[in-house]
């Protein structure tokens, strides 16, 4: 790894590099910011979804045990 | 439906990317007139243009959803110019970076061509709120290609009345009489364009699933809100922020 450092071409870190950095990491930066940003909506998607999931769950057993219920008022 | 192939893409692009930048800092040569500044032209340069193109590609996209009345063109549409517009402030903060090392100031407002960009930017971010003040869906996604299409065909008037113009101080590099850029900064540039517009690509694909996804849920809510067959089910959970 060094010396494929070595091999690149001068990677000044003075008042140029800097700036060269500045704009990179900027990108990345945004890159991790939008990035960061789908996570939470996949996160929050998720949860919501965990919370339909449970309540279809509970209307279908509670469908099934309405039935049951009439049968006994009828019986 | 949106999410098909976006594994793969993704990995596409994460590499494209980082075979991109190891061109930029390990095989491109070093401008002999601004040295290492000029780096950042391989980062600047191709989110400009693909922002730009993005707004067009947004704009056809709305001309689509007119003909059509799809709204499936319409999301493509949004989320084109939202993608854009999020390479734009990209494109505006590594300029003003680059501009501030090369000119020794963050901004030059008598440069057509940061002036130019910027009332582009500028006019896209007025998408948000003139589409949002529409509460009508349709009315909404009508309205809002009607503005894409009309900024839409702005970008490319714009860029060429600054092609056109007399630039002060911000290089001309691309089809000038004077030169352009020698054949393996050339060959690295469009390996950075490549790769800018494959992320691009794969975040406007990534968007569009989020939103296909989010759509699926909403409908699957009011699909369980409904009363049951019998009547008398109690509601279900209230909608999550």
């Amino acid at each position: 790894m060094p010396g494929f450092l070595f091999a690149a071409p001068a990677l000044p870190l003075d008042e140029a590099g800097k700036y060269v950095a500045g704009a990179y990491v900027v990108f990345l930066l945004l890159l991790v910011v939008y990035v960061a940003i789908m996570a939470a909506k996949l996160q929050r998607m998720e949860r919501e979804l965990r919370e339909l999931a449970g309540f279809a769950e509970n209307r279908v057993q509670g469908e099934e045990a309405a039935p049951t219920d009439r049968e006994g008022v009828s019986a | 439906m949106y999410g098909k192939g976006l594994r793969p893409l993704s990995i596409a692009t994460v590499a494209m990317i980082a075979v991109a930048f190891s061109l930029v800092f390990f095989y491109a040569p070093l401008d002999a007139d601004q040295g290492f500044i000029q780096k950042i032209f391989y980062l600047h340069v191709p989110l400009a243009i693909t922002a730009l193109v993005g707004f067009v590609v947004g704009a056809v996209f709305a001309i689509l959803h007119l003909r059509s009345g799809d709204r499936r063109w319409d999301a493509y549409s949004y989320v084109s110019i939202h993608m854009s517009v999020i390479f734009g402030v990209a494109v505006l903060i590594t300029g003003a970076i680059w501009a501030k090392a090369s000119w020794g100031h963050w901004w030059v407002w008598d440069e057509p061509t940061l002036v130019s960009f910027l009332i582009v930017f500028l006019m896209y971010a007025t998408y948000y709120p003139f589409r949002y003040a529409i509460e009508d869906r349709d009315r909404q996604a009508r309205y809002a290609s009607v503005f894409a299409i009309v900024a839409g065909a702005f970008v490319p008037l714009n860029f060429m009345a600054v092609r056109l113009a007399q630039s002060l101080v911000h290089p001309r590099v691309f089809a000038t009489a004077n030169g352009g850029l020698p054949g393996s900064m050339m060959f690295t540039f469009l390996v950075c364009l490549a790769a800018v517009a494959l992320l691009w690509v794969t975040l406007v694909k990534l968007e569009l699933t989020a939103k296909s996804a989010s759509g699926q849920l909403k409908r699957l809510r009011r699909a369980l809100d409904a009363p049951a067959s019998g009547g008398g089910s109690p509601r279900i959970a209230p909608e999550v922020s």
